[in-house]
């Protein structure tokens, strides 16, 4: 069955409905120096749906994640967000457009707790200034705890009431991906950015974290974007993959696309040169 | 036996939020709180004041001020002194020009006209970071008392070049200049710090101090996850700086009553604080505590003990000192970063769990 | 030339061998920096406490002699000899080598791999420590060194220029020593750390500490070479200030002078310390010849700093320190 992932709004196999594009990125190029590290590459990203970035190390991609939270700056190109041109942003301000996103290697505050770490996902949603927080009765005190209670929840659906107290630099690095994932998804993004969700894990808790990827989208409708290796995984997971090679975007489309895709298979399996 | 928090059901995350979650604790505070405002003030004599209490309360303000600033934000800070100074010299100047104004507010003033210079010499902390920023601090500290000393206008062209605090008292009882009551300097310093503590711990367990302890931890991943850095780092400097502002402007008026900027905010001044929160504790409000306490207490302890007791020259027992701070510095770095704090909480999570371990 | 200018020119002079001295200190930081990426805050209490023992030995001084009469209530103070300077500068240095393991052995060694910053704040207690130390073992009153080393006016430039401009420059002998000390040593290090193969495990160090404990560099060996030689460094360091202003508790207090220069010239770059400490050294001798009189004076307290700290907003690895590049 083929679907057209290019009409407006389209419901998949499973009966989600994947909705216009939030996220467009047109034409990015990113130099460091004399190094092109993102060449000329333009896609998007649409309400709902799981994308994932593929490609060998070193092909661009968590650079790409980068140029999307904001934290390169592209020489060229431009980022749309939901049908506007992103100006130049800080990373924080865009954070606040509801973007969240997971590390390569886990970027998480080592000095405190869990349950602290994922508040910090809550930071964009409370608005009590420094003096309503030095009185804490009041203002302070009542978001705190409403935001809280978005944490418990975030807590249980990734299944992680046990270590809430415990400081997140004494956890096993599987857990810690988890935190993460929270931290991310407390924030309530509409963007979820997750760079190698999977990278270091066992077969189990690669299952595991399927799950929760899955039942994220399914279940808060979060529209994510993810960069993986794991191929089988990717083609499990994802609605649309786009795959890179040194750089540039050599292939666009469903996993089934992406699969038949010669350019991709030579990238993948490597091809003769003659 | 009796110290855990079986039985003690959290039934709301309120409860699961407060201060002391076990019940003996909580007693404990308040146990400690009472003593402190309605039997000891009864108690104390000029010595207990001026050598204890005191310097105790004034520097446990400051050290939670610059805990704030270096425990939980990250930056460290050797500016300390300076700012105190700024305090200080703050205080004096207002407490001179508007003497029918309750000294509370000149204190509290104080500390708010350090925030602002503190903030400003804060603003380089954008760019520089780690030791960088130390020493950059240094800056802060060096020119604030060069220009407390040099520019008399700050000490109203007095001709030892010194300040000296006014009498004022609050609710007519005297608490500056030299006939100020042992128990109304106890009571003042105290009520600040008690107030202070309070805040303090207010802006860290919320989102302020997960903030801070963001930029701390991993400053990029918390600019990326919605932290502005800006934002965080000038609001921890600024209420650094207010906390360190009122420990200089009471040290000044109520504890030295006369002071010189080269003398008693120099430098030295700086690494005392510094020192206080590594041993105490990096970001632990307790630690603030226990740290100020031990560096208060030490070198009281040795004098009595080495040069009291003993007979030693009083320059000896002094080396002693600097090297007994030095050693326990770099100990408490390699053991326990977490200072005396960490130190108690061990304690108190053993004792949870006795006498059944398992 | 007018009056004015040839003051600022010996003023500048003058700054120069200020400089050379304050590149001196920054060297010991730049080279335990490079080594194990430990800012070590210590560097001035070392030369001071280096040249406290060498007054010490120089004079027979017999150690703790203080502690000891307070304990036993003698009266000791002094063996009955005289050590020849060039023996007691080689026993100071041995015995800035015997340091050098023990801060290794008890500290370094318990610290590997933890924040920068805390290991920072581990040298500034070491120099409390150091301090109290020394003070302990040799007494805290101020002592003249001497080992020799020309002191007064330079009469040959004095001479010279009185003849080119009319006007002689005060120069002093010793600070043509240092600044012939100081490069003489400069050139040395460069070439040990450049071309020789504890160099080149020492810079392996530097970058990474597990790394190089991996393909088998001895981490302790590095470490003891390291702050021997910075031990070595502040000695001569010490020798210089102490021969010129005596050695008491202010000579630890050119290490603060030497922050500045770091700061200015890059933590990781010899080169950098040189410069660094000639532009501080000129800047702020300068400052105070020409601003210093209608703000008050004594500006040197704080130029370094502030010059510093400005210069440091606009390139935050300062002269010749590499480009940090952040990623995740």
């Amino acid at each position: 069955m083929s679907l057209d992932t290019n009409a407006d709004s389209y419901v998949t196999a499973d009966g989600r409905t994947i909705g216009p594009v939030v996220m467009d990125l047109k034409n990015i190029t990113l130099r460091f120096g004399g190094v092109v590290a993102i060449k000329d590459i333009s896609f998007d990203i649409r309400e709902g749906e799981i994308r994932a970035i593929i490609g060998p190390n070193g092909a661009g991609k968590s650079s790409m994640l980068n140029v999307i939270s904001g934290f390169y700056k592209p020489q060229e190109g431009e980022v749309w967000f939901r049908g506007a041109k992103r100006p130049p942003m800080k990373p924080f301000q865009v954070a606040r457009q509801g973007l969240a996103r997971t590390f390569q290697n886990i970027a998480l505050f080592d000095g405190m707790t869990v349950l602290d770490n994922i508040m910090t996902g809550r930071l964009n949603h409370m608005t009590s200034n420094m003096f309503q927080q030095a009185v804490w009765k009041g203002k302070a005190e009542r978001e705190e705890l409403a935001n809280r209670e978005v944490c418990e929840k975030v807590i249980d659906f990734l299944e992680i009431q046990h270590i809430r107290k415990t400081p997140v630099g004494r956890l096993p690095y599987g857990l810690k991906k988890r935190v993460e994932l929270a931290r991310a998804l407390a924030a309530e993004p509409s963007l979820l950015l997750l760079d190698e969700p999977m990278a270091g894990m066992n077969v189990e808790e690669k299952e595991d974290m399927s799950r929760f990827i899955l039942d994220m989208n399914d279940e808060f409708g979060t529209t994510i974007a993810l960069i993986e290796h794991d191929m089988g995984v990717v083609m499990d997971l994802s609605d649309r993959v786009v795959v890179m090679d040194y750089g540039k975007k050599i292939g666009d489309g469903t996993p089934e696309e992406v699969r038949n895709n010669q350019d991709v298979i030579d990238a993948y399996l490597g091809v003769a040169h003659d | 036996m009796f110290y855990r928090e079986a039985g003690d059901f959290k039934t709301s995350y309120k409860d699961d939020n407060q201060t002391f979650p076990i019940r003996l604790d909580r007693a404990g505070y308040w146990v400690a709180l009472a003593v402190a405002f309605l039997i000891v003030p009864f108690m104390v004599n000029d010595y207990w004041v001026n050598a204890i209490f005191a310097p105790f309360f004034i520097y446990a303000i400051a050290a939670l001020g610059l805990n704030i600033l270096t425990g939980y934000a990250g930056q460290v800070s050797l500016g300390t002194g300076g700012f105190m100074a700024v305090g200080a010299y703050a205080c004096y100047k207002l407490m001179v020009a508007f003497p029918e104004v309750n000294i509370v507010f000149h204190v509290l003033i104080s500390g708010g006209i350090t925030a602002v210079v503190g903030v400003a010499f804060g603003l380089p902390s954008l760019r520089i970071k780690g030791f960088y920023l130390a020493v950059a601090t240094l800056a802060s500290q060096f020119f604030l008392v060069w220009l407390f000393n040099k520019v008399p206008w700050f000490y109203n062209y007095s001709a030892s070049g010194q300040i000296n605090a006014p009498e004022r008292s609050v609710f007519g009882v005297v608490v500056t200049g030299p006939h100020t009551e042992a128990w109304a300097k106890y009571l003042i310093c105290l009520i600040f710090l008690v107030a202070l503590a309070w805040i303090a711990r207010n802006l860290t367990r919320g989102m302020m101090g997960r903030k801070w302890m963001g930029i701390r931890d991993m400053d990029i991943a918390a600019e990326i996850i919605g932290v502005n850095p800006l934002m965080a780092k000038m609001t921890a400097f600024a209420a650094s700086s207010f906390f360190v502002g009122v420990a200089g402007a009471l040290f000044f008026s109520v504890y030295l009553g006369a002071a010189e900027a080269g003398e008693s905010f120099g430098i030295t001044k700086s690494f005392l604080i510094l020192f206080m929160i590594i041993i105490g504790g990096l970001g632990s409000i307790f630690g603030s505590f226990a740290g100020a306490a031990f560096m208060v207490l030490m070198p009281v302890l040795l004098k009595n003990v080495l040069v009291g007791m003993m007979g030693w020259p009083t320059d000896l027992a002094a080396h002693l000192e600097f090297m007994i701070v030095g050693g326990l510095i770099v100990f408490f770095l390699i053991v326990e970063p977490h200072g005396l704090a960490q130190l108690w909480r061990l304690t108190k999570d053993k004792l949870r769990l006795w006498p059944f371990p398992h | 030339m007018s009056e004015q200018l040839l003051f600022a020119a010996e003023v500048t002079l003058n700054g120069l061998m200020a400089g050379v001295l304050y590149a001196l200190v920054a060297l010991g930081f730049v080279l335990i920096f490079k080594a194990s990426g430990i800012f070590n805050y210590a560097q001035g209490v070392m030369a001071l406490f280096a040249a406290m023992t060498l007054v010490g030995i120089q004079q027979g001084q017999i150690p703790f002699s203080h502690l000891i009469n307070a304990i036993f209530g003698t009266e000791i103070h002094h063996f009955p000899w005289h050590v020849p300077s060039i023996i007691a500068i080689i026993a100071a240095a041995g015995v800035m080598v015997g340091f050098a393991w023990i801060v290794e052995r008890y500290i370094l060694k318990h610290l590997v791999g933890q924040p920068d910053i805390i290991l920072f704040m581990a040298t500034i207690g070491l120099a409390y420590f150091m301090e109290g130390f020394g003070d302990m073992m040799w007494g805290s009153e101020l002592k003249t060194l001497d080992v020799g080393l020309p002191q007064g006016l330079n009469e040959t430039v004095l001479n010279v220029t009185d003849k080119l401009f009319g006007y002689g420059f005060f120069i002093d002998n010793l600070d043509i020593v240092a600044a012939v000390v100081a490069s003489l040593l400069v050139a040395a290090l460069t070439i040990f750390s450049q071309y020789s193969k504890q160099g080149r495990a020492l810079r392996a160090v530097a970058d990474d500490h597990s790394a190089a404990l991996s393909v088998g560099i001895s981490l302790r060996f590095i470490w003891v070479l390291v702050w021997s030689i910075a031990g070595f460094v502040a000695l001569v360091a010490g020798i210089m200030w102490g021969a010129k202003s005596g050695v008491q508790f202010s000579l630890s207090l050119i290490a603060l002078k030497a922050l500045p220069v770091l700061m200015l010239g890059g933590f990781t770059s010899i080169p950098g310390a040189i410069i660094g400490g000639l532009i501080i050294g000129v800047g702020e001798q300068l400052f105070e010849f020409a601003i210093g009189p209608l703000i008050g004076g004594a500006t040197q307290n704080w130029f370094a700093y502030v010059l510093a700290l400005i210069f440091l907003v606009f390139r935050p690895q300062g002269l010749f320190g590499e480009k940090i590049i952040e990623r995740v």
